[in-house]
C-alpha cells in the first residue's frame, strides 16, 4: 500500500500555475527525493501536505484513504510533519522546551480514570479466589476497596496538575524526547538553547520535534543547504535509520551526488509539473539533469560580441561569513570586464546575495581583494611603448584621449602619424585608477566617484523605499549632491518622467509610491534609475524574478544596452536558459564556491546544472584568451604587486607587461 | 520607628506588586501596555465599590474583600479588553492605544472622586475589612508587626506573584505564553492558539492589575481619596516589570525596594524636602540603568519578549 | 473536495482606498465621537442636550479671550506634537516628549530664578532660551545615545526618564522655593505680552516652527534621510545612510522644540513652575503625532480639535454642574479611542468568501432596487426630513458599494502579482 498518494494536484497563485496536475507516491519506508530546478514547485507541493497551503483541486491519500488537511495540526493528526527551510524555533527556550511547544495534553477525565480504577479493583476482588477464608477475605477486599477510593479521591489533585501541566520537563518527557534521539542517534543536548546552537543542532531540533509529535511521513526541505559534509553524512545516517524504522521521508534537495547517495527513487518536477519518477538504482547524474532541465529553449535574445577583456572589477580569494557564522562565499575569484555580461549561476543560497553585497560594501568582507579599475579617473600616464599593434588596440578600447579627455579615434591615421602623436604626448594614455573596494561603506564608495549600480534581489527591502513615490526613490543614490540643505526635486522628477516614458512604467504618476505598482514596474522604476547613473560596473541579482516576459526582455535589452557601452554586467540569475543566451561568460556558484567560469556560448545546460549541484575535481576558468595560462599568471601576479606598491614608474611598467600579456591573449584567440 | 518604615514599605510594595505582575503578564504576550496607570485607576473605582456595596449591605470582612477584588478585576479587566481588542484585533498601535487608556482611565478616576464630593476620607469604614490582619491579633514584636499584621490583599500580591512566576517558568501555559511573545510565528506553527493567548494575557493582567488600585485606595490610604497618585505608582509598576527583568519573582523584592523608597522620604527626619525629591528618583533611575545595562550585556534570557510591541497576523494564505 | 478552510471573510490591507473616503470616514468618526461625548455629558449632567452645547460652545467661543485661549493651547500642544513627529517618523518611538519639555521648562525656571531682577529682562530672556534648550536636548539625546550604540529600548527608557524630570523639577522647586506649596512663581525676567496680547506672540511662533518643520520633513536632505531610516532601514545602509548619526541629529532637533515649549510654557503663560507645568502634553503629543500621520498640517488640524473637546468639556465641567477637572480627560480618552479606531478601517478592509461576496452584490442589488421604486413612487409625495436621511445614506453606500468593487478588482489584481512573487520566492 501507498504511503502517500497525491492526485492530480494543482494550485495557483494568481496566473502562475504553481503546480498543475502532479500525480506523486511515496511507498511505505523508503526515501523520495523531489528533485527540480527553483521555481519548478516541490516547496509549494510539500506545504500542501504539511497543511501550510490547500490544493486548488486534487485529492490526497494517506495509507489508502483520503485525507483533508487545513492546517498543520491536521497534518500532525495524519502523522505527516515538514521540517521547513527555515526553521521554525523559539531562540530563547532549550531544545527541550522548543520540541514540546504547543502539544495538547491528552484529556484526562476523572469519570473514565475513577471507573478504571473500580473495575481494577472489581476485577482484583473476583481474582482472590475461593481459598481464603471469610476473614482474611474480607480484609482483602477492604484493603484492595481503600486502595481504590484513596486512588479516586486523589484524581482531582491529578487532573489539576495534569491542567496546571507543571511537568512540562519532567523525567518521563525528557526520558521520551531522549529515547526518539537515541533510537536514531540524534547527538542532542537537551537543555542548550536554540541561540547557542548551530545550524545543524537547530535542525535537529526540528527534526526531533517532527518525531516528538509522532510523524511517520517526514518532508525535509533542503535539509543539507546549510550543513557541512560532515554534518550531511550525519543526517543521512539518521534518515537511513528513519527508513529501517519504517517511516517515509521525502527529502527536497538539488544536489544530484546526494540524491544519487541517499533516495531509493527520485520524483522530478519541472515547471510546476510532474515529469516522472526512477528508481535510483536505475538512473545516472545524466539522465537526473535532463529530466530536471529539460530541453532547450530558444530565447531570442540577441548577444553581441563582448568589446574586449579590459578588467574592470577584479575579486580575488573573497570571502564572506553568513549570519550563522559560516562561510556564505569562499574563496571566490574571478573577473568582470567591460562590456560584457558576466552570468552568475547556481541554486539559490549558494552564496549570490552575499557576494553581491560584500562588493557593493553591504556585508563585511572576512578576507579577499576587491579591485576596482575605474576609467573615468583621468590620470595621465605617458605610454612610452612603442608596438603600433598595442597603441591601436588600446585605443579602440577607447583608451586614448587628447588632452582636454575626448577619445582620440586613430583610424585612417598612418602608423607613423601615430607614434608621433604618441612620443609627442599630443595623445595620452589614460590608465584605469586602481581602488580597493574592500571595507569601505557603500559611502565611501560612492564619494570616491565610483558607479558602482547594485540591483539587489528584495528590492521593496532594500533598493526603494515602497511608501516614497517614484520622484522620491529616483534621489536616494543622488540626493547628497550639492551643498543646499534642501533636496532638489526637479531631476528627479525629470529622470523619473523620463525612466516613466522609456521604460514604459505603468503608473497613475509620477507621485505614486512605488508599492503600490506592480513587480514588473518596481524592478523598471529600480534598473532605470541605477543605470541612469551611467555606472561602469552593473551588478544586478534575479532582475526578472516575478516578471512577465515583457517586462523580462525589457530587462534583458537593458542589461545588453549596458553592456554596449563598456560597462561591466554582473547577471545573476535562476533560469539557465536565460543565462546561456545572455551572459558571454557564466560564472557557477556551488556551496559558496566557484565551481567553474565558461564560456556561455559553448556551455551546455546539463553541463551548469552539474556544476551547480557538484563541485568538480578541476575548476575551468574560462577566459578570453584561455591559453598560456604561465603568462597570464604572469601578468596576474604583477597586477597584484601593482595594488600593493602603486608608485607611478612601477605601474607604468606593469601596465606595459600586462599589455604584453593581453597581446599574446589577443593572437591567441585570434589563432 | 524603624519596624513601622519596613511595615509600611511591605504595605505599598503590594500596590507595585500587583501592578508589575499584571503588567508582566501583558508584556509577555508581546504587548507593551501603558494604559497600566489607567487600569490601576479603573480597578480602584471598581474596588471601591465594590467593596463599599459589600460593607452597606452588612457583609462581613472575608465578604467584603472578596467582593472588592471581583469588582476591580472587572473593572481592571474590561480596560484590558478595550486594550485588547485596539491591539490585537484592530492592530493599532500599541504605545498609542496604552497612552489614550490611561489618559481616560486617570480622567474617569479623578472624575469620580469629584463627583463623591470632597477630598478625603470616604470609604474608612470598608476599609477596615482591608486593613485589619489576616491573621487576627498578633504580639507586638517585630516581627508579627512586619511580618503578620498586614490585610489579606498583601499576602494575595506575593501569593499571586508566586503563582504567576511558576506558572512562566514551570508549566506549559507559561511556556506557550512565552512563545507568543518571543515569536509569534514559531508558536502559530506549533499549534499554539497565538490571539487567544494574547486576548487571555491583556485581559487577566489587567484583572491583576485593578486589584493594585483598589489595595491602595482602601489599605494604603484607608480608604482617602486622593486623584493623580495612582497613575504615579502606575508607571512605577511598569518600571517595576523592567526593573524585575520580566519576573515576578524578582518582582516580589524589587517592589519592596520601590515601596521602601517610595515612603523612606516621609520617614527621614533632619533631611530637607528638596533632598527628598532625590530619593523619589532612585527608582526609576535604577530602572533606566537596568535598562541601558541589558542591552549593553544583551543577554538574551534578559531581554525584553522578543516581539513586544509588534503586532502579529498570520500572512493570508 | 469544497474549500472548507476559507473562513467567511479576512482583512487585507486597503491601499487603494482613495482618500475622499478615508477623510469621509475620519470625519464620521469624529462626529460620532462628539456626539458621544454629548451623550456621556447629558447623562452626568442629568440635563438636556440645550444644555450641553450651551456651555460647550459658550466655554470655546464665548468670549474673545476664550478664542484666544483655544488658539494658544492649540500652538503649544502643536509645538510638543511637532517636536517628537521627526522621531516617530523615523520609528524611534519617543514618548519622552513630557519629560523632554519639563526639562525645558527647569532649565527656563533656573535662568529666571538665579537671573530675573538681577539683570536686564531682556538678558534674562536670552539666557532663558539657551537653557531650556540645552536641558531639553540634553534629556532627548541621552536615550538617543543608548539606542544608537547598543540599541537600548528607547519607548522604556524615555518613559522613565519623564518621571526623574519630574522629581528633578521638584528638587529644583524644593531646595530655592521658601514655600511649601510646591510652586515657584517669578515675577520679572519673564516675556510680557506684545501688543497687548498674551497670546500672540506664542500663536506666532508656533506657525513659523509648523511651518519650518513641514519645509524640513518634506523638502529638506535631513528630512529626506528621517525618512529614509524610518521606512526601509536596509535601503538607508544600501544608499549609504548611517542611521546612528540620523538618530542622534534628529533627537538634537526634538530637544531644541522640546526646550522652546519649556520657555513658551514657563517664561511666556505660566510664570511659574511646578511638576505638572507641561500637564501631560507630552502624552497628549504623541498621540496627536500619531493619529496626525507625521504631517504637521493635519497634526494642527488633529491638536485643534483635541484642544476644542478639552476646553469645551472643561468650560461643561465648571458650568451650572461640576464635574470636576478629570471631566475633560474623560471626553479627550473617548474622542482618541475613537481616532484610533478609524485607522483600523481607513487601512484594512474585510474581503468577504466570494460566495459570500456575491450574497452581498445581490443584496445590495435588490436595496438598491426597491430604493429606486420607492424614490420614483414618492416623487411625488412630499418626503419626510427622515427620508432624506435615508437617501443620502443609501447614496453614500452606493458609491461606497462601486469604490469597493473597484478597489476589490485592484487588490485582487495585486493579490495575484503578491501571491506570484510569493510563490518564487517559496521555491528557492
Amino acid at each position: 500500500m501507498k504511503a502517500i498518494e497525491l492526485v492530480g494536484i494543482t494550485k495557483t497563485f494568481g496566473s502562475i500555475h504553481a503546480n498543475q496536475d502532479v500525480n506523486l507516491d511515496v511507498e511505505q519506508g523508503e526515501i523520495l527525493s523531489l528533485l527540480g530546478e527553483n521555481g519548478s514547485g516541490k516547496t509549494t507541493l510539500m506545504n500542501m501536505l504539511a497543511g501550510i497551503y490547500f490544493p486548488d483541486a486534487g485529492h490526497i491519500f494517506v495509507d489508502g484513504k483520503e485525507v483533508v488537511i487545513k492546517s498543520p495540526i491536521d497534518a500532525f493528526k495524519h502523522k505527516i510533519g515538514m521540517v521547513h527551510q527555515h526553521f521554525k524555533l523559539v531562540d530563547l527556550f532549550t531544545a527541550a522546551d522548543n520540541i514540546i511547544l504547543g502539544e495538547k495534553m491528552p484529556k484526562f477525565s476523572i469519570k473514565e480514570k475513577a471507573g478504571d480504577y473500580k473495575m481494577q479493583a472489581a476485577n482484583e476482588i473476583s481474582a482472590l479466589g475461593d481459598n481464603l477464608d471469610e476473614k482474611a477475605k474480607k480484609k482483602a477486599i477492604s484493603k484492595i476497596n481503600n486502595n481504590k477510593n484513596l486512588k479516586i479521591c486523589a484524581l482531582p489533585f491529578v487532573k489539576f496538575g495534569k491542567m496546571v501541566a507543571f511537568n512540562h520537563l519532567s523525567r518521563g518527557r525528557a526520558k521520551k524526547i531522549q529515547a526518539i534521539a537515541d533510537q536514531y542517534g540524534f547527538d542532542i543536548d537537551l537543555k542548550k538553547k536554540v541561540y547557542e546552537m548551530s545550524v545543524s543542532e537547530k535542525q535537529t531540533v526540528e527534526i526531533i520535534k517532527v518525531l516528538y509529535r509522532g510523524a511517520d511521513y517526514l518532508i525535509l526541505d533542503e535539509p543539507t543547504a546549510v550543513l557541512t559534509p560532515q554534518e550531511i553524512e550525519k543526517l543521512f545516517a539518521v534518515m537511513r535509520k528513519m527508513r529501517e524504522n519504517g517511516k517515509s521521508i521525502i527529502i527536497i534537495t538539488h544536489k544530484l551526488n546526494e540524491v544519487m547517495e541517499i533516495s531509493d527513487r527520485v520524483a522530478v518536477l519541472r515547471k510546476g509539473k510532474f515529469i516522472g519518477a526512477v528508481k535510483t538504482s536505475e538512473t545516472s547524474e545524466k539522465e537526473l539533469t535532463e529530466m530536471m532541465v529539460g530541453e532547450k529553449v530558444d530565447l531570442n535574445i540577441e548577444r553581441k560580441e563582448p568589446l574586449g577583456n579590459n578588467p574592470r572589477l577584479v575579486v580575488e580569494g573573497l570571502t564572506v561569513k553568513n549570519k550563522d557564522g559560516g562561510h556564505a562565499v569562499e574563496d571566490v575569484t574571478f573577473t568582470v570586464n567591460g562590456g560584457e555580461i558576466l552570468g552568475i549561476a547556481g541554486i539559490s543560497g549558494n552564496g549570490q546575495k552575499e557576494l553581491l553585497e560584500g562588493i557593493a560594501g553591504l556585508q563585511p568582507v572576512e578576507s579577499g581583494t576587491i579591485i576596482f579599475h575605474n576609467p573615468k579617473e583621468n590620470k595621465p600616464v605617458t605610454f612610452f611603448h612603442n608596438d603600433l599593434k598595442q597603441i591601436k588596440h588600446k585605443a579602440e578600447m577607447g583608451m586614448f584621449h587628447y588632452p582636454d579627455g575626448t577619445k582620440v579615434d586613430l583610424k585612417g591615421k598612418s602608423n607613423k602619424e601615430i607614434t608621433r602623436l604618441v612620443n609627442e604626448e599630443q595623445i595620452l594614455y589614460y590608465e584605469n585608477e586602481i581602488i580597493d573596494l574592500n571595507k569601505k561603506t557603500p559611502r565611501e564608495i560612492q564619494e570616491l566617484g565610483i558607479k558602482l549600480s547594485f540591483v539587489p534581489e528584495d528590492r521593496l527591502n532594500m533598493g526603494l523605499v515602497g511608501n516614497m513615490s517614484i520622484i522620491d526613490n529616483m534621489m536616494l543614490r543622488s540626493y547628497r549632491k550639492g551643498k543646499s540643505i534642501f533636496v532638489n526635486r526637479k531631476r528627479p522628477k525629470a529622470l523619473a518622467d523620463k525612466i516613466i516614458e522609456d521604460l514604459g512604467v505603468v503608473t497613475p504618476s509620477d507621485m505614486t509610491p512605488v508599492r503600490r505598482l506592480s513587480g514588473g514596474n518596481v524592478q523598471k522604476v529600480l534598473v532605470g534609475r541605477e543605470i541612469s547613473s551611467s555606472p561602469k560596473v552593473l551588478m544586478s541579482a534575479y532582475p526578472v524574478r516575478g516578471l512577465d516576459v515583457n517586462s523580462s526582455y525589457l530587462i534583458y535589452n537593458l542589461l545588453n544596452e549596458q553592456k554596449e557601452r563598456n560597462t561591466a554586467v554582473v547577471f545573476v540569475g535562476e533560469d539557465l536558459d536565460v543565462l546561456l543566451a545572455l551572459s558571454d561568460r557564466i560564472l557557477v556558484l556551488c556551496g559558496g564556491k566557484v565551481s567553474a567560469i565558461v564560456d556561455a556560448r559553448k556551455a551546455t545546460k546539463e553541463q551548469l546544472g552539474l556544476l551547480m549541484t557538484k563541485m568538480p575535481e578541476e575548476v575551468e576558468r574560462y577566459d578570453y584568451a584561455p591559453l598560456n595560462l604561465e603568462e597570464k599568471e604572469e601578468a596576474g601576479e604583477l597586477v597584484e604587486q601593482q595594488v600593493q606598491e602603486t608608485t607611478p614608474e612601477q605601474s607604468n611598467e606593469v601596465a606595459e607587461v600586462a599589455d604584453v600579456a593581453e597581446v599574446a591573449k589577443e593572437e591567441n584567440t585570434n589563432d | 520607628m524603624f519596624v513601622t518604615l519596613l511595615t509600611q514599605a511591605i504595605r505599598f510594595s503590594a500596590v507595585f506588586l500587583y501592578g508589575s505582575t499584571g503588567e508582566t503578564i501583558i508584556e509577555k504576550s508581546g504587548h507593551l501596555n501603558l494604559g497600566i496607570p489607567g487600569i490601576m485607576c479603573f480597578g480602584a473605582v471598581g474596588g471601591c465599590l465594590g467593596a463599599n456595596m459589600a460593607y452597606n449591605a452588612g457583609m462581613g470582612n472575608f465578604l467584603t474583600i472578596i467582593f472588592a477584588i471581583i469588582f476591580a478585576m472587572l473593572f481592571g479587566g474590561a480596560m484590558g479588553l478595550l486594550y485588547g481588542w485596539f491591539t490585537i484585533s484592530l492592530r493599532c498601535n500599541q504605545n498609542v492605544t496604552g497612552l489614550t487608556i490611561t489618559t481616560f482611565g486617570a480622567g474617569v478616576f479623578g472624575f469620580w472622586v469629584t463627583s463623591m464630593g470632597e477630598k478625603g476620607i470616604k470609604f474608612y469604614k470598608a476599609s477596615r475589612a482591608f486593613t485589619a490582619s489576616m491573621f487576627g491579633a498578633v504580639g507586638d514584636d517585630w516581627f508579627s508587626t512586619i511580618f503578620l499584621s498586614h490585610g489579606t490583599l498583601v499576602y494575595l500580591a506575593i501569593v499571586i506573584a508566586i503563582i504567576v512566576a511558576i506558572v512562566l517558568k514551570k508549566t506549559r501555559t507559561g511556556l506557550s505564553l512565552t512563545a507568543v511573545g518571543e515569536n509569534p510565528a514559531a508558536a502559530d506553527a506549533a499549534g499554539i492558539k497565538v490571539i487567544k493567548y494574547k486576548y487571555v494575557a491583556c485581559v487577566l493582567g489587567a484583572a491583576i492589575a485593578g486589584i493594585g488600585g483598589a489595595f491602595y485606595l482602601l489599605d494604603c490610604t484607608r480608604g482617602s481619596l486622593e486623584p493623580g497618585v495612582i497613575e504615579g505608582m502606575g508607571w512605577l509598576a511598569v518600571a517595576l516589570v523592567i526593573f524585575s527583568l520580566w519576573r515576578p519573582g524578582i518582582g516580589i523584592f524589587g517592589s519592596f525596594i520601590f515601596g521602601l523608597l517610595y515612603i523612606l522620604p516621609n520617614y527621614i527626619n533632619g533631611v530637607g524636602f528638596a533632598e527628598k525629591e532625590i530619593l523619589k528618583i532612585i527608582p526609576y533611575a535604577v530602572t533606566a540603568l537596568v535598562l541601558i545595562v541589558i542591552s549593553f550585556f544583551n543577554k538574551r534570557e534578559t531581554q525584553p519578549p522578543a516581539a513586544l510591541g509588534l503586532s502579529y497576523f498570520r500572512e493570508d494564505r | 473536495m469544497t474549500k472548507v478552510h476559507e473562513p467567511l471573510f479576512h482583512l487585507s490591507k486597503n491601499t487603494n482606498a482613495n482618500a475622499k473616503r478615508k477623510w469621509a470616514l475620519r470625519g464620521i468618526f469624529f462626529v460620532v465621537s462628539f456626539f458621544v461625548c454629548a451623550i456621556l455629558s447629558v447623562i452626568l449632567t442629568g440635563k438636556g442636550m440645550d444644555y450641553f452645547f450651551k456651555y460647550f460652545f459658550e466655554g470655546l467661543f464665548g468670549t474673545e479671550r476664550n478664542v484666544w485661549n483655544l488658539f494658544h493651547e492649540t500652538a503649544i500642544l502643536l509645538l510638543i506634537a511637532l517636536a517628537v513627529t521627526p522621531c516617530f517618523k523615523m520609528r524611534f518611538w519617543n514618548i519622552g516628549g513630557e519629560g523632554q519639555v519639563l526639562m525645558g521648562c527647569l532649565g527656563c525656571a533656573v535662568a529666571i530664578h538665579f537671573m530675573g531682577g538681577k539683570v536686564s529682562d531682556a538678558g534674562t530672556i536670552i539666557v532663558s532660551i539657551i537653557l531650556s534648550i540645552a536641558f531639553a536636548t540634553v534629556w532627548a539625546v541621552i536615550p538617543a545615545l543608548f539606542k544608537a550604540k547598543w540599541n537600548t529600548n528607547e519607548t522604556l527608557l524615555t518613559l522613565m526618564m519623564n518621571y526623574i524630570a519630574v522629581c528633578l523639577v521638584n528638587f529644583f522647586i524644593k531646595s530655592v522655593a521658601t514655600s511649601g506649596t510646591g510652586i515657584l512663581t517669578f515675577n520679572t525676567g519673564v516675556v510680557q505680552p506684545i501688543l497687548g496680547n498674551e497670546f500672540i506672540l506664542k500663536i506666532i511662533v508656533v506657525t513659523v516652527l509648523t511651518t519650518l518643520m513641514a519645509i524640513y520633513l518634506k523638502f529638506s536632505k535631513h528630512g529626506y534621510e528621517i525618512a529614509v531610516v524610518g521606512e526601509s532601514p536596509n535601503t538607508a545602509k544600501y544608499v549609504g545612510i548611517n542611521s546612528k548619526v540620523v538618530i542622534v541629529r534628529t533627537l538634537v532637533l526634538c530637544g531644541v522644540l522640546c526646550g522652546i515649549a519649556g520657555f513658551l510654557l514657563i517664561s511666556a503663560t505660566h510664570h511659574s513652575i511646578n511638576d505638572t507645568s507641561v500637564g501631560g502634553r507630552g502624552f497628549v503629543g504623541v498621540l496627536i503625532s500619531w493619529l496626525g500621520q507625521f504631517n504637521p498640517v493635519f497634526m494642527a488640524v488633529m491638536s485643534f480639535l483635541v484642544v476644542f473637546i478639552e476646553r469645551g468639556a472643561n468650560a461643561l465641567a465648571n458650568g451650572g454642574v461640576s464635574l470636576g477637572e478629570s471631566y475633560p480627560s474623560i471626553m479627550t480618552g473617548v474622542f482618541f479611542f475613537f481616532i484610533i479606531a478609524v485607522e483600523f478601517f481607513v487601512n484594512y478592509k474585510f474581503v468577504f468568501r466570494e460566495d459570500i461576496q456575491a450574497k452581498l452584490d445581490n443584496f445590495y442589488g435588490k436595496v438598491k432596487l426597491a430604493f429606486s421604486k420607492k424614490a420614483k413612487s414618492g416623487q411625488d409625495a412630499v418626503q419626510a426630513p427622515s427620508n432624506e436621511g435615508v437617501e443620502s445614506t443609501e447614496e453614500i453606500q452606493e458609491t461606497e458599494d462601486k469604490q469597493n468593487i473597484e478597489q476589490q478588482e485592484q487588490i485582487v489584481q495585486e493579490n495575484e502579482q503578491k501571491q506570484s512573487e510569493e510563490i518564487t520566492k517559496e521555491e528557492e
